[in-house]
């Protein structure tokens, strides 16, 4: 049965919820009727209403809360109405939640997870439309993490919230909440690559024949890369590979080494939302990169992102500012 | 581990005296040991703020209640636990500290205790632990300590509207020393500083006295009525720090200083103890010289 992402998000907190009696979400206007701005805990309040608590506008005290009661044993799940206000909260992340295991020598656990939902193509204009979560990568102590279109989104959400002992900054995709979840694609293999030092999982759709290249993405660009990739495999007759991250910080090593070894083609192509310049695609090119020379191959790598200024309201500009399946498709073929 | 005793709620005027007194020469040892070089980094001394911390800690219920603490905060750290040479061992950087040496003097965690040296920031933390316990309905109390420096951070007023909208059992102690840092309070603090926590609906009670005997006593109200669903309630502790804000960065005049040592806290405290007072300050003398040897003996 078919499922969209804001279900499968909005099914695993009623599960969360149902399953351990620690589970508190916390965040503004989350309360039904109104079940949050983008009604991804309609529902939560009514069957769980000691503990679904609906705050004042105060990003801070907010994460900050949320912090204390996972130091004391709680299980919180933190929305932030829009991702762009994490900024807000940035102290309680980095100085505080991010830095109390390690800096406590262990003696305490901060099993956190602040939910946001990112990204542009609403027409909302410079400050509700931001992916800023490259800003929080690369914090030690700090997990981010999107769910996509591609796996299982609550499966992720759960992992985050029970299988994961250290704060998550969970980025969901504003305009995949209605895109239906997909398990498979025609025409690839689906390899799924994890290891023992995370929960989280990176997928890999694989063309059954060697691949000319390989897109990578995360999140709200994975259905914009998808259709590069058919877009390729039916009009240009290349054959592009995608793999798309769950983990986005600290960087899965380990899934990234392995692909790096084991991908066919020399031609890797990154894709986010976010503008590139420091970003998370720096990050995972520089480790690709690394692997290709030390098995004496070369890479050719290009980025793909939004423009340097910030998201324009108009729709028209929105779009030629932000990265699309087109864009992509241009700049893997000129490569070739 | 060497360890100085902490004062319950029926403690002496010799205990009080005791702890006050080691609190006091520890902090002066850690500038000893800055100044020969032995100790690197930074400390915050809470010298002439002693009978704050053992005012307030010695109302809490050690077992289950939560102290979250600042910069400022070893004084808090040994009124809570006495943990005099774990604490020694942690600003040196060494294994068998509180934190391993992570956290040094700012970022202690010790049972139920915890500090982080960024102000403001633990407010909402300390409140949300707060909120942890009435959720577990444990019953415990959280005490968060605040400087007036700490007012100019607005995730406060955040914290303070909803500790009061959900009558959480949190005591927010503000420590008025009348600095930030360098700069006076007349400089950085427009209206009252009581006024603050009131305009949230929280109960606030001032302490003008600098004895530890009545800090106690307003303290131990405090804690009660937070723990028995009065809601949050804030306790403005007005006080004096005789030290400098870290270590040589005093820029008070000399007159003012002489001045505030004359009203040292301790003087009082001192006097109350009595007849003890002499057999005190040799105990405390060597068990501080002892925890502070076998600190620097220890391995790094």
């Amino acid at each position: 049965m078919s499922v969209t992402v804001l279900q499968s998000i909005n099914q695993a907190l009623h599960g969360l919820m149902e399953s351990d009696a620690r589970v508190v979400m916390i965040g503004e206007d989350i309360l039904d009727p109104y079940g949050g701005a983008f009604k991804v805990t309609k529902g939560l309040s009514t069957r769980f209403p000691d503990r679904v608590l609906t705050t004042p506008i105060s990003e801070a005290a907010i994460v900050g809360v949320a912090t204390g009661l996972a130091l004391r044993g709680q299980r919180p799940i933190v929305e932030i109405m829009f991702g762009d206000f994490l900024f807000l909260a940035g102290d309680q992340l980095v100085n505080h939640a991010a830095k109390f295991q390690w800096m406590y020598n262990d003696q305490v656990r901060v099993p956190l997870v602040v939910r946001a939902p990112m990204g542009a193509r609403r027409g909302y204009g410079p400050t509700h439309s931001q992916s800023i979560e490259k800003h929080f990568m690369g914090v030690p102590g700090l997990w981010v993490v999107a769910p996509s279109i591609l796996g299982d989104p609550g499966a992720l959400l759960r992992q985050a919230t029970a299988e994961c002992d250290g704060p998550v900054v969970f980025i969901e995709s504003k305009t995949c909440y209605g895109r239906e979840v997909v398990d498979s694609v025609p025409g690839f293999t689906r390899t799924t690559l994890s290891d023992p030092s995370s929960p989280f999982a990176t997928t890999w759709l694989r063309h059954e024949s060697p691949a000319d290249g390989q897109l990578w993405c995360y999140g709200a660009m994975t259905p914009h890369a998808l259709e590069a990739v058919q877009h390729l495999k039916h009009n240009e007759g290349l054959l592009i590979d995608l793999v798309v991250s769950s983990q986005l910080s600290p960087s899965p090593v380990s899934h990234i080494r392995t692909i790096a070894e084991t991908a066919t083609g020399s031609v890797w192509c990154y894709a986010e939302e976010a503008s590139v310049d420091f970003g998370w695609s720096a990050e995972v090119s520089a480790q690709v990169a690394a692997t290709v020379q030390e098995n004496g191959k070369t890479a050719t790598q290009v980025r793909v992102g939004a423009a340097s200024h910030p998201i324009p309201s108009g729709r028209l500009q929105e779009a030629a500012a932000l990265p699309s399946a087109s864009d992509i498709a241009m700049r893997i073929l000129n490569c070739f | 581990m060497i360890v100085l005793e902490r004062c319950e709620r029926s403690a002496s005027a010799e205990q009080r005296y005791e702890l006050l007194a080691g609190i006091r020469l520890f902090e002066q040892s850690l500038l000893d040991l800055f100044s020969a070089g032995v100790l690197t980094g930074t400390t915050h001394t809470c010298l002439g703020q002693e009978t704050v911390a053992v005012g307030v800690l010695s109302a809490i219920d050690r077992p289950r209640d939560i102290v979250f603490s600042n910069h400022r905060g070893h004084g808090h750290f040994l009124a809570y636990c006495g943990e005099v040479e774990r604490l020694y061992l942690e600003i040196m950087g060494k294994p068998g500290g509180v934190c391993g040496g992570r956290g040094g003097s700012q970022h202690l965690c010790f049972d139920n205790f915890y500090s982080n040296g960024v102000q403001g920031g633990i407010v909402p933390v300390a409140t949300g632990m707060a909120l942890a316990e009435q959720q577990k309905g444990t019953g415990a109390v959280a005490v968060v300590f605040l400087g007036d420096g700490t007012l100019g951070e607005g995730v406060i007023y955040e914290a303070f509207n909803m500790a009061s909208l959900w009558k959480l059992p949190i005591v927010f102690v503000i420590e008025h020393n009348g600095y930030a840092q360098s700069t006076p309070s007349t400089m950085q603090i427009a209206g009252e500083v009581a006024d603050r926590p009131r305009a949230f609906g929280i109960s606030v009670m001032e302490c003008q006295s600098t004895s530890a005997a009545v800090i106690h006593q307003h303290a131990a109200s405090a804690i009660d009525a937070a723990r028995a669903g009065g809601g949050p309630q804030a306790l403005v502790c007005y006080t004096y720090r005789l030290g400098p804000h870290s270590k040589g960065d005093d820029t008070r005049s000399a007159t003012e200083l002489k001045a505030a040592w004359e009203r040292d806290p301790l003087i009082a405290a001192r006097a109350e103890a009595g007849a003890a007072a002499d057999a005190i300050d040799h105990r405390v003398a060597a068990r501080i010289a002892d925890a502070r040897q076998s600190a620097l003996e220890a391995a790094s």
